[in-house]
């Protein structure tokens, strides 16, 4: 996915059925363009609007549900055009999160192959992965499927052209520009670095989400003894 | 009050109107493939409009009442269901008494048909919602399908005044009318030929179908913009192409964000009449702008009303149906 410098253009309105639209800021990944869709969504969710019922904020657009028996789709997207005069100036402080992670064998299922591909140490693979800081673009494809970016250049590395085998639920993996964690235990394309002891989703824990869509995350490195413990 | 399982297919699930607000977390909103069928066994019982009910496959079902009478409602497609050993219509209110048994089967036409009983079924709320996803096993019973020796509680029941009968319901009846859909959000990645091409060819449905999204077979759709693209939302009843060229249209258990483009939506009013498509049966689409969608929700909305008032009528009017005596339809 090419990243491109931050595009100021208007939005465009598009219909997604007659229960959605998706105001789509772009169409390539890009931090200052991700910047307008989560200070559009907090705008949305701050304004409370009778009949939207939904916000699902994604890399470059946010997609937003309104009931048409509450109200009909040219107020929404007038609603939504004064909310974008206003959130224009808006920038979304972002939480600060820190997520345990586990590097070492057997969590780490495919670092040494990474390392191989990149010629670089697993240490300083580590050392460049977790000195970095990494934004929450959106979920999905599965529940708890996070995406995160962006990864640094130095780790960039193609997606496999064939899938792995299954990953565990709470894989870390990279792959191009971008860092996933997984909600499910799947089969993907990506490589698995290391693997976090907390559940993405957890619905027995007071707050079921480790993070929000807009978060900043940091990676910390754990031992086995405390995946364990974590687990 | 509770039900039991005597046997159930592979893909019988307890499902409510659906789980709303997760999507921001990849949760999808699931409920029911067939929301009109669903809301309407809902109404014939006076229930909530979002009680949780059983979404029956073709693979069919047979339940047993356990303890006390159970007022029972079930509408969808033209299935087959049997009181004991008594025929009775593809859609109908009864009583069923303990120890009696029920049963559904895949009948003419249809693939889903719901079967709700009086207050709804009372399994856990799980992020608001009594539906299944299978998937990541959140709702239902325990997060799974249906199964033999399930025993289903039901919540309590206000109304008294709902009675056996059969239940006539205009929108449940098959039709061959092109399906709606309204175009976008990326119809504009597809060549002007493959706009022409979807809308004036007939798709059959594929051997490849589920909750999650029935795969279509039909004149491939070629892109001018490329196969892919970077992830935005999916909604209920997106018209998505990957690089083969074929649809597949996205159902209640879709994914919230996807790559793909996305030709367009089908309209509300026609996603569950295409849900009730079988494989190898071919559909046809017709686009649809916004404002008639709108238009045709409010109409099905109306006759949802009317529906739950006709079928009162003929409820009191309506022959025995726990006598053995099946009604004409």
């Amino acid at each position: 996915m090419p990243a491109s410098s931050s595009n100021l253009s208007p939005p465009r309105f598009l219909d997604a059925g007659e229960s959605a639209i998706v105001v789509e800021f772009g169409r390539v990944v890009d931090a200052a363009l991700h910047d307008r869709v989560l200070a559009l969504d907090a705008a949305v969710t701050a304004a409370k609007i009778d009949g939207v019922t939904e916000t699902v904020p994604t890399y470059r657009s946010l997609m937003v549900y309104y009931d048409s028996t509450c109200i009909n789709r040219d107020e929404v997207i007038a609603r939504l055009e004064k909310l974008l005069a206003g959130a224009a100036s808006v920038r979304v402080q972002p939480k600060q999160r820190t997520i345990p992670v586990c590097f070492s064998a057997p969590h780490a299922q495919d670092l040494a192959e990474v390392a191989q591909r990149l010629q670089l140490s697993e240490e300083r693979i580590l050392e460049i992965f977790t000195s970095a800081k990494y934004r929450v673009y959106m979920f999905g494809f599965l529940p708890g499927f996070a995406y995160l970016g962006r990864l640094p250049k130095a780790l960039e590395i193609p997606r496999r052209t064939t899938p792995r085998s299954p990953t565990p639920m709470g894989a870390v993996q990279i792959a191009a520009e971008q860092v996933v964690i997984t909600g499910v235990a799947m089969t993907t394309g990506w490589y698995m670095i290391g693997q976090t002891p907390l559940r993405v989703i957890d619905l027995a824990r007071e707050s079921p989400f480790i993070f929000d869509v807009g978060d900043e995350v940091g990676f910390e490195p754990i031992d086995n003894a405390m995946f364990e413990r974590l687990t | 009050m509770s039900l039991r399982i005597v046997r159930a297919g592979p893909g019988e699930t307890i499902q409510d109107a659906g789980r709303f607000g997760y999507l921001r977390y990849g949760i999808v909103s699931s409920g029911p493939m067939d929301w009109i069928a669903f809301r309407l066994a809902n109404r014939a019982l006076a229930n909530p409009a979002d009680a949780a009910a059983i979404e029956i496959s073709r693979a069919g079902i047979e339940v047993v009442c356990e303890d006390a009478p159970l007022l029972v409602a079930f509408a969808g497609g033209g299935f087959v269901w049997e009181h004991e050993d008594a025929r009775l219509p593809a859609a109908a209110v009864i009583m069923l008494q303990p120890g009696r048994r029920l049963r559904a089967r895949a009948g003419a036409w249809g693939t889903w048909t719901y079967l709700a009983v009086a207050g709804g079924l009372d399994v856990p709320l799980v992020l608001g919602s009594r539906s299944t996803y299978a998937r990541f096993a959140i709702g239902g019973l325990e997060g799974r399908a249906l199964r033999a020796d399930d025993v289903l509680r039901t919540r309590d029941h206000a109304s008294d005044n709902v009675t056996e009968g059969t239940l006539r319901m205009p929108l449940l009846e098959r039709s061959n009318a092109p399906v709606r859909v309204v175009l976008g959000p990326q119809d504009d990645y597809f060549t002007s030929a493959a706009r022409t091409t979807f809308f004036s060819e007939s798709y059959a449905i594929s051997g490849r179908f589920d909750r999650m999204g029935y795969w279509l077979e039909g004149p491939a759709l070629a892109h001018e913009a490329g196969f892919d693209i970077v992830s935005d939302g999916i909604p209920l009843g997106a018209i998505q192409v990957p690089g083969s060229g074929q649809p597949v249209i996205l159902m209640a258990d879709h994914q919230a964000t996807g790559g793909y483009p996305k030709l367009g939506t089908l309209t509300r009013a026609d996603v569950g009449r295409f849900a009730q498509h079988r494989p190898g049966e071919r559909v046809r689409f017709a686009a649809c702008t916004v404002d008639a969608a709108h238009r045709a929700l409010r109409e099905i909305y109306a006759a949802l009303d009317e529906t739950s008032l006709s079928a009162s009528d003929e409820i009191l009017g309506s022959s025995n149906l726990i006598g053995g005596v099946v009604d004409g339809t």
